[in-house]
């Protein structure tokens, strides 16, 4: 009997590790740092895509209104994947969203844009990237969801349909 | 094109894999020879996993951007090398890597093991076959390498920056040579105990493979460990970070086990022992995998998460595991007899009481490791365990594992003689007046620093005197020892003596205290292949007035666009001299770090030595035979 008893304990210690290693593996595991949350965004002057104008940080983003981020280009694959949740996201009254096309051809960008629809409220031209690492980007694509000048959410890759649903609730 | 073939080629593999297990389970049951059609068929497979493997570096190196692996991690602008490397720099590349090692560590046991029985051998192919196929399945399913994309990008995204380094290039290869190398370790230990086939001979036979990927293991860390030191610029070379423990537990287990089988082979003692070691090494290499791989950990090794790959590394995990205990409960036979009682001071007993400390800093660091995950399950608190729970935890330990290891190896099998030398004692005198003279005027715990690095001097001059004394009999483990020893050493005193100032600086500004003065001289832009880069001048004066010029660095990245921080580190043979500046946001300042770091070519100059020491416990066992 005492034979059992050691090999059955071990099953269940075994088990109970299993257990908890997937119960681990649902909880989110994308890990953004605090010091990126709640700042203020970065101010900054940049070309605007459709004309040669130029236009500030400050022009762009008003107080008391929401505004998402969104860093794209024609050539980013998952783009492609998030940009039906954007157009859906476009017929939102109280949400803006502000693209910054990173390090890409005008023209490519623009027949991306005509294929697929414009969900952009205003094109930032970001073509060596470098307004986008100022934000603290990773990639693209990335979205930041932005209230009141500060940033609430950074969303790293595609917006799929959980987060989706997350920046509607978010902008109630 | 070569996208194709290496995907082919991989499902052909996996199919070899059928044909190896119908095959042998027929030799199992019927002729009294090994068949040499399975070895063929073993080799065919390899050949596979070769051609899978130079088809995804042959198309890194042509940037073949419609395959996504490379899309992901490589860009036209990158030298020739690191897209070569960028092959295993990401994690579909190096689970194919993980294959290879699979597939050719089988192989060569099956060349190298003709000697022994067929079923032994047969048994051993089958459940590195269940390994084999279960990695197929999970690279073919969840992580393919040749994911074809369409439209075809005409640019990759680059191969991250910090990745782009000699050190690292060669570290995944290495490193999986010992860590992968295991699983032969695995195979044949689960096929000896279920045919009771564990004996003296056995254990001379897998004790080369335990050597093998010891040594690999053992270099693979150290390149880790230079890479991270030079690459990441935080100014150490180990950081308890979880994908460091990860490679350190089987590194623990697997030291362990090159102990143990020492006394199974001399005494036929401790067999169970050495069955729940080898079962332990791999599976923890398996969970450390899982744990990087599935993203439940966040460290500079988790590779884009995805849970699915996840839950498929862990189920895989728990049923090798669920196996290995099936197997150890129902056919592994624990004879009587091998309850010999040890003498307690003999070499046996010396073994027993290292496979205990070991035991109990392996625990520590899989708690530290693990704990946080179960934390954060069943609270959902987070927390992080970081240097100090470990240092104060195995730390002091050490003094105790330190003498053992000075005494342990002098003692003879089954029973010594309770004897003092008049050496050793002179030995430990010296070593404390040594370490008393080191220690008295600085400014750290005087107590513990002493006694920690009077038990290191005392096993650096016993193995010392080992070299004269034994003539070259044992001379690999005197080797290994006193490597350890000087290991010991020099990280004690890189922490007792290092000096480290941080400051912010503008152009033209100098620091001055005590000790240095710091005058940043100018910056100057430089352009390369793949990156920019803003190089800063300092000139150091000491308080004797010798003048160092450092220039470390900020490079900004073409592909992807990431800025890291190049240290400038000047070398010499007793100190490093490491500088590291970085951009403060929106301002003319730049901060500054500088540090001294003593000992740190001893560091590696040490492990290499513990390794070599296993390199040549490898051949001189060939030339007894």
């Amino acid at each position: 009997m005492k034979n059992k008893i050691f090999p059955t304990f071990l099953v269940f210690f075994f088990l109970s590790i299993f257990f908890i290693f997937f119960k681990g593996l649902q909880n989110s595991n994308i890990y953004i740092p605090n010091t990126n949350l709640e700042k203020n965004i970065p101010s900054f002057i940049a070309k605007l895509f459709d004309s040669d104008d130029n236009i500030s940080s400050e022009e762009i983003f008003k107080e008391n209104k929401f505004y998402l981020m969104n860093i794209w280009a024609s050539w980013c694959v998952p783009c492609r994947e998030e940009h039906s949740f954007l157009m859906n996201l476009s017929n939102e009254k109280n949400i803006e969203i502000i693209g910054f096309n990173y390090k890409d051809n005008n023209a490519k960008a623009k027949s991306f844009l005509s294929e697929l629809d414009n969900p952009y409220n205003l094109i930032i031209s970001d073509k060596d990237g470098t307004l986008s690492i100022e934000w603290g980007a990773y990639g693209v694509p990335e979205s930041f969801l932005i209230y009141n000048n500060k940033i609430i959410k950074k969303i790293i890759g595609p917006i799929d349909k959980d987060l989706f649903f997350e920046i509607k609730e978010l902008i109630q | 094109m070569a996208s194709l073939i290496g995907y082919y080629s991989l499902i052909f593999g996996l199919c070899s894999s059928f044909f190896i297990i119908f095959f042998s389970v027929k030799n199992f049951k019927d002729s009294s020879t090994f068949n040499n059609k399975i070895l063929s068929l073993t080799f065919l497979q390899l050949f596979f996993v070769v051609v899978s493997f130079f088809g995804l570096i042959l198309s890194f190196v042509n940037s073949d951007f419609s395959n996504e692996t490379v899309f992901n991690h490589s860009h036209t602008t990158k030298p020739l090398f690191y897209k070569i490397s960028g092959t295993w720099g990401n994690h579909e590349g190096s689970l194919l890597l993980w294959l290879l090692v699979l597939t050719l560590f089988i192989f060569l046991f099956l060349l190298k093991s003709k000697t022994q029985t067929k079923k032994y051998r047969i048994l051993t192919l089958l459940f590195q076959q269940i390994i084999i196929i279960g990695f197929f399945i999970f690279l073919i399913k969840t992580s393919n390498p040749f994911n074809y994309i369409f439209p075809i990008p005409s640019e990759g995204l680059g191969l991250n920056p910090i990745l782009q380094d000699p050190a690292l290039a060669f570290h995944p290869p290495i490193l999986y040579l010992g860590y992968v190398g295991s699983s032969i370790i695995f195979s044949s230990t689960l096929s000896a105990a279920s045919l009771n086939y564990i004996s003296k001979d056995w254990a001379k036979h897998i004790k080369e493979w335990v050597l093998i990927s010891w040594i690999f293991l053992t270099l693979g860390i150290l390149l880790g460990s230079i890479w991270a030191y030079y690459e990441l610029g935080w100014g150490g070379f180990w950081f308890w970070d979880p994908v460091e423990n990860v490679s350190l537990m089987p590194w623990l287990a697997l030291t362990t086990l090159l102990h143990c089988i020492l006394v199974l082979e001399k005494r036929l003692a401790l067999t169970s022992w050495v069955v729940i070691l080898s079962i332990s090494t791999f599976t923890l290499s398996m969970c450390g995998t899982f744990l990087v791989r599935s993203g439940i950990l966040n460290s500079v090794h988790t590779f884009a998460s995805d849970p699915e790959r996840g839950l498929f590394i862990l189920i895989f995990l728990f049923c090798l595991i669920f196996l290995s205990l099936f197997i150890f409960f129902f056919f592994h036979k624990v004879e009587k007899k091998n309850m010999k009682n040890f003498f307690w001071l003999s070499k046996e007993t010396s073994i027993l009481i290292n496979n205990w400390f070991m035991m109990y800093f392996l625990s520590v660091v899989l708690i530290g490791t693990i704990y946080p995950i179960f934390l954060e399950v069943i609270s959902s608190d987070k927390i992080s365990v970081g240097p100090p729970f470990y240092n104060k935890l195995i730390i002091p330990f050490l003094i105790p594992f330190l003498l053992a290891m000075a005494i342990g190896p002098k003692l003879d099998w089954i029973k010594s003689e309770f004897q003092i030398k008049l050496y050793s004692v002179l030995f430990l005198i010296i070593s404390i007046s040594l370490s008393f003279l080191i220690i008295k005027n600085l400014s750290v715990n005087f107590l513990l620093n002493t006694i920690l690095v009077s038990s290191a001097f005392y096993l650096f001059f016993i193995t010392l005197r080992d070299f004269f004394d034994k003539k070259f009999k044992l001379f690999s483990q005197t080797l290994a020892h006193f490597g350890f020893s000087l290991f010991i050493l020099s990280i004690l005193f890189n922490n007792i003596f290092s000096t480290e100032i941080i400051t912010n600086l503008k152009i033209g500004e100098t620091f001055k205290d005590d000790k240095f003065k710091i005058n940043f001289e100018k910056i100057e832009k430089r352009n390369e292949q793949n990156f920019k880069e803003i190089v800063g001048k300092f000139s150091i004066e000491n308080h004797n007035g010798d003048v160092d010029i450092l220039e470390p660095a900020i490079r900004i990245y073409n592909q992807p666009n990431i800025s890291t921080s190049e240290a400038d580190i000047k070398t010499n043979l007793l100190t490093d001299k490491f500088m590291t500046m970085n951009l403060i946001q929106n301002q003319e300042y730049f901060s500054i770090r500088y540090q001294i770091k003593p000992f740190m070519l001893w560091i590696w100059f040490s492990v290499s030595l513990i390794s070599l020491g296993g390199l040549i416990s490898l051949f001189y066992r060939k030339y007894e035979k």
